[in-house]
């Protein structure tokens, strides 16, 4: 009945094909698990990488010998003998800067430490360990600096210090911190926050609640899409063509009576910055509307409320969580953006807080650029102090967001 | 209260100040994004022409020339064009093997609980700044590569190891598009293929891959979007400089590593380093406009097959 | 069934039942599947008639948690005992669904899929027009082979998805109602089709239409749910006695109507 019949392998001969095809499968799965597994190398490598630059050992050498200053060890000296020999060792116009900055009597004794560290003394950074090699490698460590630097000092540095938090910049990595830098991010947070969250809610809004299904909708919306999507620089050539350059007046504070600033500001850089981020918090911000159930306007409608009292009153107090997730989640990609904060005209040297909308400013990535480029080690290791530190803000930003996530799914 | 009386009511339309200006407002806002892509091509476009205006710039230069160094002349745009290409093709390399099987085996393999730990994994790569992928580009993977194939070989800044770690950043794009596209297949035809003897890697590779081609096609096509418009992991570790070359191992500056070496530097508003800027940047607008316009087609089109 | 000879049988049920978890499915089946008839499984939605066809092929190794006891015997074989290999206990029973689903792939690529992972060596040609001919569909795709079966009316997906399953010569056709999706002249289609395989297959249908079961298949189980929500086949015999002198009341009630 059925010539064909013979052609299939049949018993035994089915049996060892088909235990070829299980192997090709093991085979198969092993692979596929591996990307997975490569991607998790990849992640703890680049983890390793980065608490491996912050911590280690350093020799450095003191360019001039404290004993020529004090008669004391520097660490014992108090705070008013370290202001002592501040002012008796640096010139009278630096001392004033610094005095002016922070009155002298009220820095604390590490802070003053440091200064006459950073200013008198001056290390003078020979080499740089990673954390590994330092754990591992210690004794030949210590026999290539006998060797080489017979004069340095052999230390165990956490480069990630509270101290790096809170210092201004400098431009010596032994002593720069990262302040300036995360105060420029936050500032550049907020106010692309302030401009992009009530434009994206009101244009989320308007596409789910009131926007006519026709072309000119659906261009909005793909254009949305595609906003979306478009390389970060190119926003960065947005923000120096238009807030840069065309809006400088507004931009620099001049027509405010701002004088001493062009449009390089923080105000600049926000601006971008919220251009940049507002088609994601739309795109969010349609989503948790979309969540919102329809039996709800419906009920509300029902009861002879007008469409924005629906909106006020019921659609988004129920999609609020939901914004808020889509809001935080598009901070951290904000907060992480560098591309166009350079186009923009971040500074890469700057000691000064932002203080207004009209300042200059850098900006955490900024600084980790800056640093991640310069030649000498010690600037790899605070590259990866700041990258801890911008990691933990983000993961920060992130667990909020799952927790506002979570307890939005719990109500819905 | 009485319900017995009648009480007079005016079903006539009334006119709510309040709802038309929040109307209006709303509109407004819905309408921004569509001045910001006009704006945004407006100013691009009005600078790149300024740049294109410049009796110095021939179209036979710009296409038919090697050399980027507008400030003394040279316009060839290729060096920057072609490290753009190497580095995106050595990404897709990586992220599109290693995105595809991931996804297969987080769709098709994976039971709840391991999904339920690798997924986050290849989320947190996807949230990480791409300014610290430059750090671990330049800093991990160029030193390994170093020392594997002799300092003399391979340049301290280089287009593999700016291409290889942009794979790892793409990777979890390419994955979680491809894995939404794997589950849109329909479970009876796995179950078809089951029925006919097949084995789960002959269902997974010869049913449900072919069956979601097409959301594998626009995953690729972003991924490439994202590659070439991707700044920080070149700027850090391809090098700075054009260089025209197809060795990965050399050093040679991208279009986006250009516009941020440039604009990071001084730069003053009209020069010719200023336009030539704006001229890249107007080129990489559109390609990725392109390639996310092509993405969202496909993926749309791909969504109705299954509906 | 007091034949002399004793009929052979392509599946028998030892007190087989599936689980999902805590809860049973499926409870104590007892049937005997004779070879090369037709054997109708019918019953109210919910009763567990799919759940128990797909366990004839171990499609609900996929389903997480669900584990089958008792016997299901295939040639003296227990199918879930633990040498069994379930690649190729399906590739021995096939598989229609109830809605058609075509690879999305060629018609000929259709057919030739199932038979190449099976390696099958010979002239695939030949395969594809007899499985085509075998299920009815030759006559009218012969020269669209290499079109897109998407491209197929759903009655002739769902006979390219029998013609799939006899190019890989199974001895058991397992239907999920495989005419559920279908306009009535297709549905007699499938029917006639399926008169036309008994000749060389076994064939086990889940079917909620009364009247296909009593026209189309030469035993039927019926199965009721139990106060457990368990479902049961709480009677198995000769189609014509089911229809005619049920000896189980809710049978009665449920080929009259009555019920539910």
């Amino acid at each position: 009945m059925n010539p064909n019949k013979n052609h299939f392998p049949e018993g035994d001969a089915f049996r060892r094909e088909l235990n070829g095809r299980y192997r090709s499968a093991t085979i198969g799965e092993v692979l596929f698990l591996s990307a997975l597994l490569i991607a998790v190398i990849s992640l703890t490598a680049l983890l390793y990488n980065i608490v491996d630059g912050a911590f280690g050992y350093t020799a450095y050498e003191y360019k001039v010998d404290p004993s020529t200053i004090t008669s004391k060890p520097l660490n014992e000296l108090t705070q008013p003998e370290l202001v002592e020999v501040l002012k008796a060792n640096i010139s009278k116009g630096a001392y004033n800067k610094l005095n002016n900055e922070q009155a002298m009597e009220t820095r604390s004794q590490a802070d003053l430490l440091s200064l006459v560290l950073e200013r008198i003394i001056r290390i003078d950074t020979k080499a740089v360990w990673s954390l590994s090699d330092s754990l591992f490698h210690k004794t030949e460590i210590e026999a290539e600096v006998a060797e080489k630097y017979p004069d340095a000092k052999l230390e165990f540095r956490t480069w990630l210090t509270m101290n790096f938090i809170t210092a201004p910049m400098s431009s010596r990595a032994e002593f720069a911190g990262a302040r300036t830098a995360i105060l420029g991010s936050l500032w550049l947070v907020g106010i692309a926050v302030l401009f992009a969250l009530p434009i994206g809610v009101g244009a989320a809004v308007y596409l789910q609640e009131y926007a006519p299904k026709n072309l000119f909708t659906r261009i909005i919306q793909t254009n949305i899409n595609n906003l979306a999507g478009v390389p970060s620089i190119v926003y960065g050539m947005l923000g120096l063509a238009l807030f840069v350059r065309v809006l400088e007046p507004l931009t620099s504070g001049s027509i405010f009576g701002v004088t001493d600033s062009n449009g390089r500001t923080v105000f600049a850089a926000g601006l971008t910055m919220g251009v940049l981020v507002l088609p994601l918090i739309i795109i969010n911000a349609q989503e948790a509307i979309k969540a919102v159930p329809d039996s709800l306007r419906q009920a509300a409608y029902g009861v002879g409320a007008t469409r924005w009292q629906t909106i006020w009153h019921h659609v988004l107090p129920n999609s609020v969580a939901g914004i808020l997730t889509g809001t935080i989640l598009s901070i951290s990609r904000a907060i992480g953006e560098t591309a166009p904060l350079i186009v923009v005209g971040a500074s890469t040297f700057i000691t000064v807080d932002p203080d207004g909308l009209f300042s200059k400013f850098t900006a955490l990535p900024i600084q980790i650029f800056n640093w991640t480029t310069r030649a000498q080690p010690e600037f790899h290791a605070i590259a990866a102090s700041a990258i801890i530190v911008l990691m933990v803000l983000l993961l920060s930003l992130n667990a909020t967001a799952i927790l506002l996530r979570n307890r939005f799914q719990r109500r819905l | 209260m009485s319900t017995k009386n009648f009480r007079p009511f005016n079903l006539k339309k009334t006119i709510r100040p309040g709802e038309t200006i929040i109307q209006s407002l709303l509109f407004v806002a819905g309408v921004l994004s569509i001045m910001i892509t006009i704006t945004l091509v407006y100013e691009l476009g009005k600078e790149a022409l300024l740049f294109f205006n410049n009796p110095d710039v021939t179209l036979a230069k710009f296409f038919g020339t090697t050399e980027w160094q507008p400030g003394i002349g040279k316009y060839g745009i290729w060096p920057l064009v072609t490290s753009t290409l190497i580095t995106s093709f050595i990404a897709m390399l990586i992220a599109l093997p290693l995105g595809l099987a991931a996804a297969l085996y987080l769709s098709e393999y994976a039971s709840p609980k391991v999904r339920s730990i690798l997924k986050p994994i290849l989320e947190i790569l996807a949230g990480i700044p791409t300014v610290v992928y430059g750090f671990f580009a330049l800093l991990f993977v160029t030193p390994i590569l170093q020392s594997i194939m002799g300092k003399d070989n391979i340049s301290v800044y280089n287009m593999l190891s700016a291409g290889l770690v942009m794979g790892i950043m793409i990777l979890p794009l390419i994955s979680s598009m491809s894995e939404d596209a794997f589950s849109a297949v329909p479970r009876p035809l796995r179950e078809g293929a089951y029925a006919m003897g097949a084995t789960k890697l002959e269902t997974s590779l010869q049913v449900v891959l072919p069956a979601a081609l097409s959301g594998i096609g626009a995953a690729v096509i972003l991924g490439i979007s994202r590659a070439i418009g991707e700044t920080m992991i070149v700027a850090v570790a391809a090098g700075s400089g054009p260089n025209f070359t197809l060795n990965p191992f050399e050093a040679a500056e991208t279009m986006t590593g250009n516009i941020a070496r440039i604009s990071g530097g001084d730069l003053s508003y009209g020069s010719i380093d200023y336009t030539s800027l704006f001229a890249i940047a107007l080129m990489l607008f559109l390609v990725t406009l392109v390639l996310n316009l092509i993405s969202q087609y496909v993926v749309q089109r791909f969504r109705e097959q299954y509906e | 069934m007091e034949n002399n000879v004793e009929p052979e049988y392509a599946i028998v049920t030892n007190d087989l039942s599936i689980h999902y978890g805590s809860y049973t499915a499926v409870k104590g089946v007892n049937v005997k599947v004779e070879k090369q008839k037709i054997t109708a499984i019918i019953g109210p939605s919910g009763c567990g008639k799919s759940t128990l066809l797909r366990s004839f092929n171990r499609m609900n190794d996929f389903v997480p948690n669900c584990r089958v006891t008792g016997e299901l015997l295939l040639q003296g074989q227990n199918l879930y005992s633990k040498d069994v290999d379930p690649v190729e206990a399906r590739r021995r029973i096939g598989m229609v669904f109830q809605k058609p689903n075509p690879f999305p792939k060629s018609i000929y690529e259709n057919i030739a899929w199932g038979a190449r992972i099976n390696g099958f060596k010979g002239n695939m040609d030949e395969l594809v027009e007899q499985s085509l001919r075998g299920a009815a569909l030759w006559e009218e795709v012969k020269d669209l082979l290499q079109k897109s079966a998407y491209e197929l009316s759903g009655g002739q997906q769902q006979r390219l998805c029998i013609a799939r399953t006899i190019a890989i010569q199974p001895e058991i056709i397992l239907m999920d109602e495989p005419a559920s999706a279908l306009d009535p002249i297709s549905t007699l289609r499938i029917e006639e089709l399926m008169q036309e395989l008994k000749k060389n297959y076994t064939i086990i249908i889940v079917t909620h239409n009364m009247q296909q079961a009593a026209r189309a298949s030469d035993y039927t189980a019926m199965m009721m749910i139990d106060d457990q929500r368990s479902g049961g086949v709480i009677e198995f015999d000769d189609t014509k006695k089911i229809f005619t002198r049920p000896k189980d009341k809710r049978t009665e009630d449920y080929v009259t109507g009555r019920f539910g």
